[in-house]
């Protein structure tokens, strides 16, 4: 089963555990990256591969960056995902997706939210914030989707259900069947937001780019 | 049944499973999981103690009147409760008593990258160290059956990445461990001199029988015979149903000549880097299989021990005259990733890796995103004042640490846990007592609690004249919320007995208590310059709950008259993500921006506007 991921996915370029796929949720606190790596986690679980995601608390959650790595295949050592050995990078906020853009594997794939979240060097006005993100993470990355993820969640009814949407666009590139995610999405999320999480999801999962965006 | 756990999360579920009946801990990243998760099983009676060393006593209680009695920490927190760790391992247990503590390489949530195995050396315990969820569950049962075997407690290491990944865990069902009877035993117990002696005899016995099981490869099944004849439905069945096939110390035959010898998660990164060599892996790091190493490493041609942190194994088999690279080829600092091992082995650049290092120079700087107080936080205000003032700060351990980066930078030092008010007095004592009217120690009301009631007794005792400002937001706030004495409320979350901050520092001896807003800056910046030029010795505690807590009540929120704005910058000062400089292109002088979806409503930004440009509005 492994290997048909990667055949599916994208060609790996470095010896070592051929079969094992690897994600970067990256974003910042409070954009709910804990919850979508479980969900990620949870369905490759039921579908049967070894799993393993990374989570950061402490420190780093108040108002810093935060990156979960999820890794699942035949067999799974360890818990990071390497510089440039990176299949999909979900990028929950621009400036993160620029951030983590040097752990995508040649030809990978980024999924990037068009959401702007200044960090405090910007706020004060001591740095500017990147300018035309999309454009250097093309030039990188083998394919880009671009959504705007925080629209999408509105349109649902909660805005913070920008994470299932994103969790439903990336699931769409993953081995997994629909029914297992909507299954996994079930057991993860609490009752009483299962119904809009189950609407973000679908949307994102339906997603596709309106050509001729950025 | 397989699950996701969190390894902190399957050290609990073990722990339930071994039928663990008291659980004991201070929160600490990243540990603090564990006893959140224990707090789920109605089974199991927890507690979050004042501090490490009293969560070990109660459980060193515990254990000794006959229970199965978990104890979890960060690893600083082991500095704390380590008095009681050492002797301890003089008078042994009754019932089981595992202590799981978590270290922190890279220092993702900590002020040092201290190595726990170390404790085990120094204090004559054993030490297991699991490599993911799955072993964090079964290592917690063996654990127990150690510690009870042995009569020691017994010590489980974990680091932030095998605490904080999920993976996926068989979980069992939890067998009630038995009440072992309590029986008073003066010589073993009472560790006067003279029964100290005796049991010091005992202590280096055990660890030598330790240290021969340890060379087998399949320990737990041992302990699974010499259970066998206990009778009913206890843990030796736990054990013979599910550790029949966890070998403790295990040797993974693989292909070549080339070995590894590892433990922990730098198992995991070895087997990343390294694929299908021989590995020898440590469960129980100490005491060291001597007998299983030395017959591993015999004949090969390359020997590596690849473990995170300091030499400890390497150490350890040099003493043994095994030749093995470790630490003159690999860091002993920060994580060990497969990133750095692969590097470390096999040279930094290939060709590709050259090629798209230029590719991502092309990217332009990438501005950092360092953690900051959050919008509304009551710890702002008073940094903000401490600035203005100009006044040494002595600093603690917790969210309001922050308070040290600019543009409030009003930090001068931070040590440890409780260190602040001991701080204060010694500098005090050092520069003159005028030295104590420009200065104040800030500490948060949970670490105040933890460690700082002994400090302000000292200061108070000695005569000092210092003013300590405990910023008390009525929660454990930078690990995720946990009560303390001070809230009111236990783990979890029922009505207790509350501990007043204002009779503790009158208790101690202070006669000068203010309670001040730190939200009226008028007020709070007024106590301050009194309390400090006071002769005597003084406490302000600054009370607002963490605005993570209380973050639905909000109403109002301000907003920019730009007609009055003339973007002098003073609201910037207090470093709030909601306050924002705006430019458009070429625009060189720019605005002042309240970002709605962030701002509280707290008026720090209103008060500090000389021009009455920020207003409140409703929302």
């Amino acid at each position: 089963m492994g290997a048909q991921i990667k055949d599916e996915l994208t060609k790996k370029r470095w010896p070592g555990p051929e079969d094992v796929y690897n994600i970067i949720l990256a974003g910042v606190g409070g954009q709910g990256i804990l919850f979508a790596a479980r969900v990620l986690g949870t369905a490759a679980l039921m579908k049967g591969y070894d799993v393993k995601v990374s989570e950061v608390h402490g420190m780093a959650q108040r108002g810093g960056s935060v990156v979960s790595y999820v890794r699942f295949g035949r067999k799974v050592y360890a818990p990071v995902v390497e510089k440039g050995r990176c299949d999909l990078l979900v990028a929950f906020e621009e400036l993160e997706g620029l951030r983590w853009l040097d752990h995508l594997c040649t030809g990978g794939r980024v999924i990037l939210n068009r959401q702007r979240i200044d960090p405090m060097p910007v706020i004060s006005g001591k740095a500017e914030y990147p300018k035309e993100i999309p454009a250097i993470i093309r030039r990188r990355a083998g394919s880009v989707e671009l959504v705007d993820a925080l629209t999408i969640a509105g349109e649902c009814g909660s805005l913070r259900t920008v994470n299932t949407v994103l969790l439903g666009l990336t699931a769409r590139f993953l081995p997994v069947e629909e029914e297992i995610w909507l299954e996994t999405l079930a057991e993860v999320a609490p009752a009483r937001m299962l119904d809009v999480n189950r609407q973000a999801f679908i949307r994102g999962y339906r997603y596709t780019q309106p050509s001729g965006q950025a | 049944m397989k699950e996701l756990m969190l390894g902190n999360e399957a050290v609990a579920r073990g722990a339930y499973e071994a039928g663990v009946t008291v659980a004991t801990a201070y929160p600490g990243t990243p540990s603090t999981e564990i006893t959140e998760t224990i707090s789920r099983y109605k089974e199991i009676y927890c507690e979050w103690a004042p501090n490490e060393k009293v969560a070990l006593e109660v459980a060193a209680g515990a254990a000794i009147g006959g229970a199965r009695v978990l104890c979890t920490m960060k690893h600083v927190g082991l500095n704390v409760a380590a008095d009681p760790l050492f002797t301890l391992s003089y008078t042994g247990i009754n019932g089981g008593l595992v202590i799981v503590v978590a270290d922190d390489p890279g220092m993702h949530s900590s002020q040092n990258e201290q190595d726990t195995r170390y404790y085990a050396l120094a204090a004559k315990i054993p030490l297991l160290e699991p490599a993911d969820a799955q072993e964090c569950r079964d290592y917690i049962l063996t654990a127990f059956s150690l510690s009870e075997e042995f009569d020691c407690p017994v010590l489980v290491r974990l680091t932030t990445r095998v605490a904080h990944t999920r993976g996926v865990v068989i979980v069992g069902e939890r067998k009630t461990a038995p009440l072992w009877d309590y029986v008073k035993n003066f010589s073993k117990y009472v560790m006067l001199p003279g029964m100290a002696r005796q049991r010091r005899e005992i202590v280096e016995q055990r660890m030598a029988r330790l240290a021969e099981a340890a060379n087998t490869y399949s320990l737990a099944n041992m302990y699974v015979d010499q259970h066998a004849d206990t009778p009913g439905d206890t843990l030796a069945d736990t054990h013979t149903q599910t550790q029949t096939d966890l070998q403790l110390n295990r040797v993974e035959a693989g292909n070549g000549k080339t070995a590894v010898i590892t433990s922990g998660i730098a198992y995991q990164y070895a087997r990343e880097v390294f694929g299908e060599v021989s590995y020898l892996k440590l469960g129980m790091v100490h005491p060291l299989p001597e007998r299983l190493v030395v017959d591993f490493a015999q004949g090969r041609e390359e020997l590596y021990v690849i473990e995170e942190g300091d030499p400890f194994l390497e150490t350890q088999l040099k003493a043994l005259g095994i030749r093995v690279t470790g630490k003159k080829l690999f860091p002993a600092t920060g994580e060990l990733l497969p990133g750095v091992l692969r590097e470390r082995i096999f040279g930094a650049n290939t060709k590709e890796e050259k090629e798209e290092a230029k590719a991502g120079a092309q990217v332009e700087a990438i501005p950092t995103r360092p953690p900051v107080l959050c919008p509304g936080c009551p710890h702002r205000g008073v940094f903000y004042v401490l600035k203005k003032l100009g006044l040494t700060v002595l600093g603690d351990i917790g969210c309001y640490t922050l308070g040290a980066l600019p543009p409030t930078g009003a930090m001068d030092a931070c040590i440890c846990m409780g260190a602040s008010i001991g701080m204060l007095h010694g500098m005090e004592k050092a520069r003159g007592p005028e030295f104590a009217g420009k200065a104040v120690a800030v500490i948060g009301d949970s670490t105040f609690i933890h460690s700082g009631i002994t400090g302000l007794t000292d200061l108070v005792y000695n005569k000092g004249r210092g003013t300590v400002i405990i910023l008390d937001n009525n929660t454990t706030g930078m690990t995720g919320h946990q009560n303390h004495p001070g809230t009111g409320f236990d783990l979890r979350g029922e009505p207790t007995n509350r501990l007043d901050l204002v009779q503790v520092a009158k208790a101690v001896g202070v006669r000068r208590v203010k309670v001040v807003d730190p939200f009226a800056l008028t007020e709070l910046e007024k106590a301050v310059k009194e309390e400090v030029q006071a002769e005597d010795p003084s406490v302000i505690i600054a009370r607002r709950p963490c605005v993570l807590l209380d973050r639905s009540k909000t109403r109002v929120l301000v907003r920019v008259d730009e007609e009055k704005c003339t973007f002098c910058r003073r609201c910037l000062a207090i470093g709030c993500p909601a306050v924002a400089v705006s430019r458009t292109a070429g625009e060189k002088k720019g605005r002042i921006v309240i970002n709605e979806t962030l701002c509280t409503g707290c008026m720090l930004c209103v008060q500090l506007c000389p021009f009455g440009a920020i207003e409140r509005v409703e929302r």
